[in-house]
């Protein structure tokens, strides 16, 4: 091909006019409705099973979709995001019972100190590479699950927090209701959903891609890296932090394992499962490992092994998640069909 | 908190050396897991999550082994070689799958190998804890050393793990192997081009950090108890005594092993209920100074 024939076929190049706006509307009919459908769920099925799977879905979801923020936005593999997840129980279900405030006050104070304790903690993280980075975070995670373990006079030690929580009902809302607790827990999740899209979306969001895919040529063009880091790791903690009090309430408690490192281990694995590059991935990754947790649990007694294989099978035979997959498939058909 | 305590055995002699050789043998023994992890984060550039799950079996191993024959030698072979083995055919056929993949595969592999093995280890020799007892050669009384008690078995424990340092440390500076190894550690593309096999000094070096894992774990077996999971806490020590000492390096995975041996004898003392929150606040502290660990090196 000559440079003259070249030229003929070259047309100005397109560049796409992104207005957030409609994206926004979007983004919000998309929670209005998501969020509709699942208020209607209890009239058409009203088995507690089920309803309990959704809170359950909405405590490791909003975890889950919050360590996507870091790790697949980012590119920082936090395996120490558990600790957030913890710290939101133990903090709210502590702040119930040893001070009676109202929910929404407990509920805003515990994320005030976990927006304290993360900056500490991102601080000291964030200028560390990939696996440092990695496995000091999980250095952290063992720290606050081994102070959880052996202030016995505070958290009760191995034993977890029990006693219950109380539920003082406020605004109306009973959250000793299982439905009330249910509509909570969905509310909250969409809520946090639809910020975390909105994180992700914003420049802020496309910062943080920058910064994942090549860290120093940001750095170049003035972004302040370390501080756009320690920015995500804080409000990514916000969310799973937010995660853990709708476990602690659905529970009832909190417990050391909400801190182990398995959390962690668990949220990594959502976001291997669902996939990273969509935002919707984790909860798919939620969802599905919570029905293959809870089928294994119910046929075996040895769940590590058969959960490993499914682990060995996503990570060496597919290399990539489901919802990675099913998109990459929607995009070769697409081209197959545009010719 | 109880300075009172930790200053009163600072000055007693027979406190001293009591606490001192808790620290070695705790520091030894760390320092063993985390020369394989460093070996191997050096010349694979991966970090093997599941390494705890190596001393595990190293110490199972042994446990089996003595039962069945009533020989210690024999039993501290069984767990080197057996976890060796393990080692190899691990980074065979799992890990070499995902060398140069992201980080987020090479964890997740080796999570999924942590879950296996515990499992696997609940299933041969039950989940309850399981003690292998101390050999009757060590059954004797205990030497003392300026007022201290010291049993034997503890100085057998800080030679062999010495001894190791040593044959490592001269083995990768000074053979020929040692300098294949630093070769392939530094510019693979080039070993390979000059006809040497890089898949089997990989191999070679995984089941080498295995090897000495598993010993660890069969030093140990005697004196601590054996249950799945026993590797995990080890592992997170022994991470946090490479990033103290610096990636890579065998000389600083001894010297963040004593460190840490030492804090954790001596910190039991005088913050029994915050002896681990130290261990974490020192590596804070070595990280916020020196990013890449006392004796890292800078890397790109």
């Amino acid at each position: 091909m000559t440079e003259l024939q070249a030229g003929q076929e070259a047309r100005p190049l397109e560049v796409p006019r992104i207005d957030a706006r409609p994206q926004r509307y979007r983004d919000v009919l998309i929670a209005l409705a998501a969020f509709a459908a699942l208020a209607l769920l209890p009239m058409i099925f009203g088995s507690k099973s089920l309803l309990d799977f959704v809170i359950r879905c909405s405590a490791y979801g909003l975890f889950a979709t919050s360590l996507n923020l870091l790790v697949g936005y980012t590119g920082l593999i936090s395996f120490g995001h558990g600790m957030f997840f913890g710290l939101g129980a133990y903090g709210f279900g502590l702040m119930m019972q040893k001070t009676g405030v109202p929910i929404p006050v407990a509920f805003v104070a515990t994320l005030v100190i976990t927006m304290v304790v993360a900056g500490v903690i991102g601080a000291i993280c964030v200028r560390l590479k990939e696996i440092y980075f990695a496995f000091v975070t999980l250095a952290f995670q063992m720290l606050i699950h081994s102070t959880i373990l052996s202030w016995q006079s505070l958290t009760g030690g191995d034993q977890g927090l029990r006693g219950g929580i109380p539920r003082p009902p406020f605004l109306g809302i009973d959250l000793s209701n299982h439905l009330h607790l249910y509509i909570m827990s969905c509310a909250l999740l969409v809520i946090g959903l639809l910020l975390m899209r909105q994180i992700a979306q914003s420049p802020f969001g496309y910062t943080l891609r920058m910064i994942r895919d090549n860290a120093t040529r940001a750095s170049f063009i003035g972004i302040d890296v370390w501080r756009a880091k320690l920015t995500i790791f804080v409000l990514a903690a916000l969310f799973a932090s937010a995660g853990g009090m709708i476990m602690a309430l659905f529970v009832s408690g909190a417990y050391p394992e909400f801190a182990y490192w398995t959390i962690s281990g668990e949220g990594i694995f959502i976001n291997m499962l669902g996939g990273v590059t969509t935002f919707l991935g984790p909860m798919v990754g939620t969802v599905l490992l919570l029905i293959l947790n809870d089928t294994v649990t119910r046929l075996t007694e040895y769940h590590g092994i058969v959960l490993g294989i499914v682990i060995l099978f996503f990570a060496i035979g597919l290399r990539k998640g489901l919802m990675d997959f099913v998109v990459e498939w929607i995009a070769q058909r697409r081209e197959k069909a545009g010719g | 908190m109880d300075l009172d305590a930790l200053a009163g055995c600072l000055a007693s002699p027979a406190c001293l050396v009591t606490q001192t050789t808790s620290g070695l043998i705790i520091g030894m023994l760390l320092f063993l897991v985390a020369v394989g992890l460093t070996l191997i984060f050096g010349v694979l550039k991966v970090v093997n999550f599941s390494h705890g799950a190596f001393y595990m079996f190293g110490a199972y191993f042994a446990m089996t082994a003595y039962q069945l024959t009533g020989s210690f030698a024999l039993a501290m072979l069984c767990g080197a070689a057996g976890t060796a083995l393990l080692g190899l055919i691990f980074e065979r056929a799992f890990m070499s799958r995902v060398y140069g993949a992201d980080v987020l595969m090479q964890l997740l592999v080796c999570y999924a190998f942590v879950l296996i093995f515990d499992d696997v280890v609940r299933m041969i020799w039950g989940p309850e804890f399981k003690s292998m007892g101390m050999p009757s050669a060590f059954q004797v009384p205990p030497l003392f050393i300026a007022g201290g008690v010291v049993p034997p078995y503890y100085l057998l424990l800080i030679g062999v793990a010495l001894v190791a340092a040593v044959i490592l440390g001269l083995g990768l500076a000074r053979s020929r192997i040692g300098k294949v190894i630093r070769a392939a550690a530094h510019n693979p593309g080039m070993v390979s081009a000059l006809g040497i096999n890089t898949g089997l000094i990989y191999g070679g070096v995984f089941a080498l950090g295995g090897m000495l894992a598993g010993l660890a774990g069969a030093l140990a077996a005697p004196v601590r108890s054996l249950t799945p999971g026993m590797g995990f806490s080890v592992l997170i020590e022994s991470f946090i005594v490479t990033v103290i000492g610096g990636m890579g390096s065998i000389l600083g995975a001894l010297i963040g092993a004593l460190l840490i041996g030492l804090i954790r004898s001596f910190g039991s003392l005088g913050f029994p209920l915050f002896t681990e929150g130290l261990m974490y606040l020192f590596m804070v502290i070595v990280l916020v100074s020196r990013p890449t660990g006392l004796f890292g090196k800078e890397v790109a």
